[in-house]
């Protein structure tokens, strides 16, 4: 298995850390209730198909991905950095 | 206060040949990580500028002479050379506010291998395409030496340079050695 880093390019799953759903990245809002908390936390959809992960390139440039893949087909869809480049930054 | 020697991480370790392929420890370099802040990338161009240098792009570095600046990672890169301890500081001064810059140098481990045999060992370990088409004379790489973190680096065409956490030099040093003579052990083998 390959995913294609944005900034490195492609490389080995070996570089890479699987961290789950990207559900992790929609934290609660702040005096959310206890079932926000506990979707957030625990409540996983198990896809036939389309799903979202996040990873993390461990082994590389340190970047936190978003891995669009097909649980079915084991197609990689897309990779993408999740923050956003900082206006005027590096690479 | 005491006078300190500093001393590299496999300082006395004599170089391993097999093969016409030479494993070594590089002499020792200041190594300056400069780490540009969000909307700080105008203020380090202009501050490299004067040294020949611009911030690299993922998987590449700047080099001007024996001064090289190395993308390590996701807006960070490395000052190695000789040239680098007079110039860090001005360059410090002028990087404030614009970028974080640390001395990484006593924190890294500088391994070379070169020959013949330099791109069959490395690809006992790292699990990158090592081919022309794909890392070129110049190319560098944030990937893994085994279980390692490394920073690969092709100096030359049968030239590589293994950078790995100090405390791994040893363990380094042994994974690319075992690989060295397995790779030599073949081509004997073969002849």
């Amino acid at each position: 298995m390959r995913l294609t880093c944005p900034l490195c390019g492609p490389r080995d799953r070996r570089e890479f850390y699987y961290y789950g759903s990207d559900d992790y990245l929609n934290r609660p809002a702040e005096g959310d209730g206890p079932q926000a908390w506990d979707a957030y936390l625990h409540l996983r959809d198990n896809p036939a198909g389309i799903t979202h992960d996040l990873w993390y390139h461990d082994m590389g440039c340190s970047s936190w991905l978003r891995v669009t893949r097909n649980t079915v087909t084991h197609e990689i869809h897309a990779v993408d950095a999740v923050a956003a480049p900082a206006k005027g930054g590096a690479k | 206060m005491a006078e300190l020697i500093a001393k590299s991480a496999l300082a006395g370790h004599a170089p391993l040949t097999l093969a016409a392929t030479t494993l070594a420890e590089a002499p020792m370099t200041q190594i300056t990580a400069i780490l540009p802040f969000p909307g700080g990338a105008k203020a380090v161009a202009a501050a490299l500028r004067p040294f020949g240098l611009t911030f690299p792009d993922p998987n590449r570095q700047s080099v001007n002479g024996a001064m090289r600046l190395v993308w390590t990672g996701r807006e960070q890169a490395f000052l190695v050379g000789p040239a680098a301890p007079e110039m860090a500081p001005g360059l410090a001064a002028t990087l404030d506010g614009a970028a974080a810059v640390t001395d990484q140098s006593d924190g890294w481990a500088v391994l070379t291998l070169s020959g013949p045999l330099a791109r069959e060992t490395l690809a006992r370990l790292v699990p990158l395409d090592l081919r022309d088409t794909a890392f070129a004379v110049g190319a560098v790489a944030r990937s893994g030496l085994n279980h390692m973190q490394m920073i690969l680096t092709r100096s030359d065409t049968a030239t590589y340079e293994v950078m790995v956490f100090r405390s791994m030099a040893r363990t380094a040093w042994h994974e690319l050695a075992e690989a060295l003579q397995t790779q030599a052990a073949r081509l004997d083998a073969m002849s």
